[in-house]
């Protein structure tokens, strides 16, 4: 078996803002897609969507000049870049539904090979259900893509012939990066776009819950 | 002579019955209207449902409404948050009854409300859990699930400056569901930092029509951590 290193954190951001073109209208989820925002060259100009409320999101502000009125999703102090604006919970959500945003990209508990999206709620019998903007933005965006780590801590694959928690949206995750893998799905299954250095595709296929090709 | 402006938040919600519906704007800490649920948990009114992205914060404002058990349903998009405690707890023992909403639906039902609209096919939520039970139907090759409005008796929001006539402006995201649920509610009850004379608003920028907002409460900004703002 050949040994393989798996993309970090900030790799697996690093290859999704490959993907942002010039121009786009995108929404980063809570948790690791917020990172994906790093790693936007500065030259690319992208829109950066909130839903709360914002076009035009900037970073985060410097120490002593937070605003807690201008917060992003994950009710963090941001900023507004010149050009951006501010409108109301409805036309922030018509935008999402309208198909006006270009990309979204979410985390994710599960993803089937199809692209049906599960990442609100696990079902623990303890558990109190939370939905947010989750299942607007996936059915939305123009695209909808996934970060997540390849298995869960237990080692069992997160892409599976079908979503055993409860789902977000149907088939509609186009591609999901992994820390192993860049995945294309959707009818026609999992289609591999790129692989960590040192993995092969066997190997991928042993870690993966569902049938792989290669593009 | 119109006159919309209330002397106090007391005042202001005199009037709202045990059983109500009140909508309350906000989304995080940004554009809750502390006061008017701190005036509304002294006002006493029970039984109440409450609509809100979340489910309160920490232990003031909507929460203490909560702990209080003033609240006997909430409507909401994301009830569970780090400092939720106060509604995890009655959620848990079965105290609160929880009507999950995706926030775009939400959104949506707050507004139909106000627009006069009976009913709108979406496509958010369509083949999960918070549609079960619900009509769909087919449209253009795509599946939409009905969803219905969400009136209410109040609305209690948090704009920025007002006037006599009710007109309102918001501040940055503090705006949220303020325009949405002014609209929804037969009686909507706004707090501004400023009241300022009519046509100081310029009527270009007004973002919530007076026609939509029965009640004007000034109250003092809040001192905030941020830029002595």
């Amino acid at each position: 078996m050949a040994d393989y290193k798996r993309w970090t954190r900030e790799q697996m951001a690093q290859r999704v803002a490959r993907d942002i073109p010039e121009g786009a209208v995108v929404n980063l989820g809570i948790g690791l897609p917020t990172l994906v925002a790093n790693h936007l060259p500065a030259e690319r100009e992208v829109m950066l969507h909130s839903e709360n409320g914002i076009i035009g999101m900037g970073p985060a502000p410097a120490e002593g000049a937070e605003d807690y009125d201008l917060i992003n999703a994950g009710k963090q102090p941001v900023t507004l870049l010149p050009g951006g604006c501010f409108f109301h919970h409805a036309d922030s959500f018509a935008m999402m539904r309208g198909g006006h945003l270009d990309i979204c990209v979410l985390g994710a508990f599960q993803v089937s090979a199809g692209g049906d999206l599960a990442n609100w709620h696990t079902s623990a019998p303890d558990a109190i259900p939370a939905v947010g903007g989750a299942m607007d933005l996936a059915i939305g965006a123009k695209r909808t893509l996934v970060m997540m780590e390849h298995c869960t801590k237990a080692g069992e694959s997160k892409i599976v012939p079908r979503c055993s928690y409860p789902l977000t949206a149907l088939g509609c995750v186009s591609r999901v990066y992994t820390d192993l893998a860049v995945i294309d799905l959707g009818p026609q299954g999992a289609t591999v776009v790129e692989m960590c250095e040192g993995l092969d595709f066997a190997q991928l296929e042993a870690l993966t819950a569902v049938p792989l090709r290669l593009a | 002579m119109i006159d919309k402006i209330c002397p106090s938040a007391a005042a202001a919600l005199a009037d709202v019955a045990d059983g109500a519906t009140v909508m309350v704007g906000g989304f995080g800490t940004a554009g809750l209207p502390n006061e008017l649920t701190d005036a509304l948990l002294a006002q006493g009114a029970r039984d109440l449902t409450i609509v809100n992205n979340n489910a309160g914060n920490g232990d003031t404002g909507l929460a203490a409404l909560l702990a209080a058990g003033r609240v006997r349903k909430i409507i909401c998009s994301f009830p569970r948050q780090a400092d939720s405690h106060h509604f995890d707890r009655l959620y848990r023992a079965g105290k609160i009854e929880l009507e999950l909403v995706p926030q775009g639906n939400l959104a949506e039902r707050i507004r139909a409300a106000g627009a006069g609209i009976g009913g709108f096919f979406t496509p958010t939520g369509y083949g999960t859990e918070l549609a079960k039970g619900k009509e769909t139907r087919e449209i253009g090759g795509r599946m939409y699930v009905l969803e219905s409005p969400i009136h209410a008796d109040f609305a209690l929001i948090k704009a920025e400056r007002g006037d006599r006539w009710g007109n309102l402006t918001y501040r940055m995201t503090a705006r949220n569901f303020g325009p949405v649920m002014a609209m929804a509610a037969r009686i909507t009850v706004a707090s501004v930092h400023e009241v300022v004379e009519l046509g100081a608003l310029d009527p270009e920028n007004v973002v919530t029509p007076g026609i939509f907002v029965q009640r004007v409460v000034r109250i003092d900004r809040a001192p905030t951590r941020c830029a002595g703002f």
